[in-house]
């Protein structure tokens, strides 16, 4: 049922010999939410406007709809950009930077009329169409710039890092509205952002991109719950890596002795060997803090603590020096629930909330060379 | 202390405008000579305007400074884009210039542009008032233009080409729009040059093309005529009304 909207296929770019994307492939599909996400310089805005036609690249191509579109200039492509800082046109009222889409195709005037109404109307703007931009506050003209975006009813918006601007509060808004908005519409939307918190909330999919690379392309829940490298754990959401050293394999467990527990896993997706070092991954909120009386866990006493309103989080100094996040929610049945500075605890998790990664330079292993490990095994 | 300031402004003031004051006021006098007032009375006004010689030079002053004005406005502009807008070789020795022609002396130019029209045989007179006019308005008119763009969001292009314009509709319907007030004070800075012009001017006018500031500098100089005081004051509203334009184009702009 899902169809190819975009594929950009084998993407180089470079800008004065440094190379911004490298081989970059990827499709997105009809009507999804995909998120481009990175850190600054990671390459998604080039990625972006490589899409809208602002940037051509050096190598590869880009097809819509299985029409190669690379060499296409911005004004024939049946896509629409909502810039970072709106890009509202200064000299022109609300109504006439809505229309300017629709005058372009050379419309009859009551059938702009209409469709800029129908467009100011859905971003709740209809009364202020006369109004000038800088009349308007960010909020209502990010919603101006969208309007001006969606009116051409385009096949796919492209958003360039479009809440950066707002405040914390309005950009919650904001989000809210932008996921009913591509409900409403149907259209496919491509999402700029550097904001893990936001990726993940508005999603269908994330693309991890890093040096012009993609590090992870999945579902939020994937790219959260099981990172493909350290640099997609590191980047989204916060997390432990504790030093793991394989003791044992026995078909599809293993024993990992991690800060001198010996726990037993099940075999990650990758080759494992006897005393190899892997990471052990815990967010903060599969920490279990527990009394320092209790058999299990490490022992570690409290250097920090940070009161979040819907949960305590809490720094751990292990006894080799090593500092573990826990982040718990509240109990209804211990409203007092609170942790002193330098109170003594142990620290633990449930067996299988934690995710294993090799240690970098260890690639993960391809379809193939799974089922070549798996046979070798037997 | 407070005393001593006001006063001390009063008199830089003063000495600003009881010059022009007394230029305003001595256009209204009826006397002959400048010392002494004989009463109100607007004859001055009247030979000025009985004067065809003088009446000619100020309409040959008018239309070269329109000209010049809107020719450097337009190359100028164009420069100012193609600096800002496009890397390319000699773009640095380009801009360098634009500061040459604007820093040199106006004698220098004003020399060699006589000689490189000389060179080129070309006959002194409007053609040749209007080139020297242009050169040196040119970079005024970049300099305003460039001031504008520094502040350009580089956005709107894209996010017009992106709704379906093409480069040329863009540039009509958004870079244009965007960009007239500067190309507004560029084209009243090149007028207010090109009309109070001597030195360029004296250098490549001919006798077929004579302007109002060489007229005047050739009255005066066999004696200050009270024609000359009203043709001033004349001068001083027209360039406040041009002031005054300016100021509410730009306030407009700004809205």
């Amino acid at each position: 049922m899902t169809e190819t909207l975009l594929s950009l296929s084998g993407i180089s770019k470079q800008f004065d010999e440094k190379t911004v994307l490298d081989e970059l492939s990827l499709t997105i599909d009809d009507g999804e939410f995909i998120t481009l996400l990175g850190p600054s310089g990671c390459g998604k805005t080039t990625l972006l406007r490589m899409m809208a036609g602002f940037e051509l690249p050096d190598k590869g191509t880009v097809t819509l709809s299985g029409v190669d579109i690379t060499q296409t200039p911005p004004e024939k492509r049946p896509l629409n950009t909502v810039f970072q800082n709106y890009a509202l046109f200064p000299h022109m009222s609300v109504f006439d930077n809505v229309a300017y889409g629709l005058k372009m195709e050379k419309r009859p005037k009551a059938d702009i009329q209409e469709r800029v109404e129908e467009a100011l109307a859905m971003v709740q703007l209809e009364d202020f169409a006369k109004r000038k931009p800088h009349q308007l506050s960010g909020g209502q003209q990010q919603r101006v710039a969208i309007a001006r975006a969606v009116v051409k009813r385009p096949k796919m918006l492209l958003l360039d890092e479009p809440l950066s601007a707002l405040d914390y509060k309005l950009r919650r808004t904001m989000q809210v509205e932008l996921k009913r908005l591509q409900r409403e519409l149907g259209i496919t939307f491509v999402f700029v952002t550097h904001d893990q918190e936001e990726a993940l909330s508005m999603s269908d999919r994330i693309v991890v991109l890093k040096d012009g690379r993609i590090q992870q392309l999945g579902t939020p829940r994937e790219v959260y719950e099981r990172p493909a490298n350290v640099f997609t754990a590191r980047f989204v959401g916060q997390t432990n890596f504790f030093p793991g050293r394989v003791t044992s394999i026995e078909g599809e467990r293993i024993s990992v002795d991690v800060f001198g527990l010996n726990r037993d896993l099940s075999k990650p997706p990758f080759r494992v060997a006897m005393n190899q070092s892997l990471h052990v991954l815990l967010r903060p909120e599969d920490i279990r803090v527990l009394a320092p009386d209790d058999t299990e866990g490490v022992a570690g006493h409290i250097v920090e603590r940070n009161y979040k309103g819907s949960t305590l989080d809490s720094v751990i100094e292990l006894e080799d020096g090593s500092h573990v996040m826990a982040s718990e929610f509240f109990d209804e049945d211990d409203p007092a629930f609170d942790y002193s500075i330098g109170e003594r605890v142990r620290v633990s998790w449930v067996d299988g909330w934690e995710w294993l990664l090799a240690e970098e330079g260890d690639e993960p292993l391809t379809d193939e060379e799974e089922l070549a490990a798996d046979d070798a095994e037997h | 202390m407070r005393w001593l300031a006001r006063s001390y402004l009063a008199l830089v003031y003063l000495l600003l405008y009881v010059p022009i004051a007394v230029l305003i006021v001595f256009s209204f006098n009826d006397s002959r000579t400048g010392y002494n007032w004989g009463g109100f009375s607007l004859r001055w006004y009247e030979s000025l305007f009985n004067n065809h010689a003088m009446v000619q030079a100020m309409w040959n002053s008018l239309w070269l400074a329109l000209t010049a004005a809107t020719v450097s406005t337009c190359i100028g502009a164009l420069t100012a884009l193609a600096l800002h807008r496009y890397r390319f070789r000699g773009k640095k020795v380009l801009n360098g210039m634009l500061f040459v022609v604007m820093m040199s002396p106006e004698i220098v130019l004003a020399i060699s542009l006589l000689g490189l029209f000389l060179l080129l045989g070309l006959k002194l007179g409007y053609v040749s008032l209007l080139l020297a006019h242009v050169t040196f308005c040119l970079p005024f008119v970049v300099i305003t233009v460039m001031a504008r763009l520094s502040g350009f969001d580089e956005r709107l292009p894209e996010a017009a080409r992106d709704l379906g314009a093409s480069d040329f509709t863009m540039t009509r319907t958004v870079l244009i729009p965007v960009i007239m007030p500067a190309l507004m004070a560029g084209w009243l800075l090149g007028f207010t040059l090109s009309m109070d012009d001597v030195v360029v001017s004296t250098f490549v006018s001919g006798p077929s093309y004579e302007i109002l500031p060489l007229r005047i500098y050739s009255m005066v100089r066999v004696g200050l005529k009270p024609e000359v005081n009203a043709l001033g004051t004349l001068l001083l509203v027209f360039s406040l009304v041009m002031l005054m334009l300016s100021q509410w184009i730009l306030s407009r702009s700004k809205q």
